[in-house]
């Protein structure tokens, strides 16, 4: 069972806000939603492999080169989107 | 609805123009909310360009509508989230590329659960998209607008992505074909991740002939997503009217608990037809499919937590009042973010958790073992396998979206694909109450060939999919 405080401690691992109210109305829905994941439990799964993708991969090398496969981003596309920015740069909030 | 090579007889007859600016009135009057952003002034520019050029590609000159999680350089890209407010790419996906390529011309992006998170076009920021079939009811989703916009006669092809069902609901519940292909055979290069080893990009089109002409322009290698797969197929060429000899499989637990009486008889009578053609029907069993939905809304939401977290308001989309660093991207998340994608991320975030990993994501993953098993073993002795795509047909809005859970379970049916990442294909099959019903035709990997084809002499033997929404 999630209570209050795991949804809490859950808020800020994800770093997503949580207003009292949002705490009263998901914390029902989202214990209703792991009291249905419960029914895993009764699978046995000893000796059983976890499947991280469904196709076997390999990491993929390339050469280090530049524009390989895809041109990057210029400075200025980069941050087209940014909704602050300074000096050709991201603009964050202060760290403290 | 026009099919690609009747609008290709009109273009080489008139001009792209006239067809794009047809498709853009429809869109105009249309009250189905299929689209978040047309992109009026871009179709229109590239039409007449395509005229004048002289038809180069296999889709010169024809519309298509894109679903609002793919990248698209230039056009307002949103996932249906406020997060993505004012959103423009730099750069086009690769299937963006492969159409423009094509002489395809985008028209617009299309209406969808919030980063795909839903099976109702309903968690929308921008407002859930309607059924053609019944405007109280909803398209499916979570690409609902895509399939809509097809089914609506807004558009005569489109593209939607399929993490658990996404493409092959709404082609379901709007009467449409709709292909979620073999995990890694479509680049996902410039799909926005919601569960990055689930995810599919998929075609919607009225038959499955434009639905293959969409996939050959789709598919292929592509160096920027490391799990491309790297084969050459022309599906097109698949497209045999013919299932003598073929093997269906019919899992029973596909037709569980919960299924609509009109659904089963549907798809039941639907394999009956294709046995008529000369096809034989074996049983096999897949004792796993009932822990699927859990298995996939574990993963899901553990990847979702994971892929989300770029979504903080420094680079692009929503930024509220600075505050110091943890304070400013919760508050962004906050205020960016819906329900449905908190919930899941905060779900996620739990299932990754010290303490709780095992438990959940862990056990999910040993689970998505045994089914892939289960689907290893029935392809054995089954060439292709057959199911209802959905338990039922469309639902009324605001039936379900209350009850998280409740919507989850209308997956039941799709999600095991994903888990497996094999490919599936929904076509219509019969109608219950006025409102049409899919089914499912699941192949191996990689045998997209074989489920086109199985697709295609059913859709040629039946006029399921001659039939159109009225009142529009």
């Amino acid at each position: 069972m999630i209570a209050k405080k795991d949804l809490e401690h859950m808020g800020w691992l994800a770093r997503l806000e949580l207003s009292e109210e949002d705490k009263e109305k998901y914390t029902p829905r989202l214990n209703s939603v792991l009291d249905y994941f419960g029914e895993l439990d009764e699978v046995d799964t000893e000796d059983v492999e976890p499947t991280y993708h469904i196709l076997p991969m390999n990491n993929v090398f390339r050469d280090d080169e530049v524009n390989v496969p895809a041109k990057p981003l210029t400075q200025e596309e980069a941050l087209s989107n940014a909704p602050k920015k300074q000096d050709g740069f991201f603009k964050a909030p202060r760290m403290m | 609805m026009a099919t690609i090579n009747e609008l290709k007889e009109r273009i080489h007859a008139g001009s792209s123009e006239e067809i794009v600016a047809e498709y853009l009135e429809r869109i105009g009057s249309s009250k189905l909310n299929a689209f978040i952003t047309v992109a009026k002034e871009n179709a229109l520019v590239r039409a007449k360009e395509i005229d004048s050029e002289g038809f180069e590609g296999s889709l010169a000159g024809i519309p298509v509508a894109i679903k609002d999680n793919i990248s698209t350089k230039g056009i307002l890209t949103t996932c249906a989230s406020k997060i993505l407010t004012g959103y423009v790419p730099p750069y086009d996906a690769h299937v963006i590329e492969r159409l423009k390529e094509a002489g395809a011309v985008i028209i617009g992006k299309t209406n969808m659960d919030e980063f795909a998170m839903g099976t109702s076009t309903e968690t929308s920021f921008y407002g859930p998209t309607r059924n053609p079939w019944d405007t109280d009811r909803v398209p499916g989703g979570s690409s609902g607008g895509s399939a809509a916009a097809v089914a609506g006669g807004e558009v005569p092809i489109a593209l939607g992505s399929d993490t658990g069902g996404s493409v092959r609901c709404p082609a379901s519940f709007c009467g449409v074909v709709g292909l979620k292909p073999t995990y890694g055979v479509i680049s996902r290069y410039g799909l926005i991740s919601y569960a990055n080893s689930l995810e599919q990009i998929g075609p919607f089109a009225t038959t499955v002939r434009d639905v293959a002409a969409l996939f050959d322009v789709i598919a292929g290698y592509d160096p920027r997503d490391s799990t491309s797969v790297d084969k050459e197929v022309n599906y097109s060429s698949a497209l045999k009217n013919d299932v003598s000899g073929l093997k269906i499989g019919v899992p029973e637990e596909y037709f569980g608990e919960g299924t609509d009486e009109n659904v089963e008889k549907a798809v039941w009578n639907a394999i009956h037809t294709l046995e008529d053609l000369g096809a034989t029907r074996i049983k096999v069993k897949m004792p796993h499919t009932k822990y699927a939905l859990s298995a996939y809304y574990i993963i899901a939401m553990s990847e979702a937590s994971s892929n989300l977290a770029r979504f903080d308001g420094m680079r692009y989309g929503l930024r509220t009042e600075d505050s110091d660093w943890h304070t400013t991207f919760s508050q962004v998340r906050a205020a960016g973010f819906g329900d449905e994608v908190k919930r899941r991320i905060l779900l996620g975030t739990y299932a990754l958790s010290a303490g709780y990993h095992d438990k959940y994501y862990l056990k999910a993953l040993k689970v998505r073992t045994l089914i892939k098993q289960d689907f290893e073993l029935a392809f054995k002795d089954a060439d292709v396998l057959i199911a209802p795509t959905m338990p039922y047909p469309a639902f009324k809005l605001g039936e379900k979206i209350d009850d998280p859970l409740s919507l989850y379970l209308a997956d039941v049916d799709t999600v095991p694909i994903n888990l497996a990442g094999v490919p599936s294909i929904s076509v219509p099959c019969g109608f219950s109450h006025g409102l049409p019903i899919g089914m499912q035709v699941i192949g191996k990997h990689f045998d997209e060939t074989t489920i086109l084809r199985t697709a295609y002499t059913f859709e040629e033997n039946t006029d399921f999919h001659t039939r159109e929404p009225e009142g529009l």
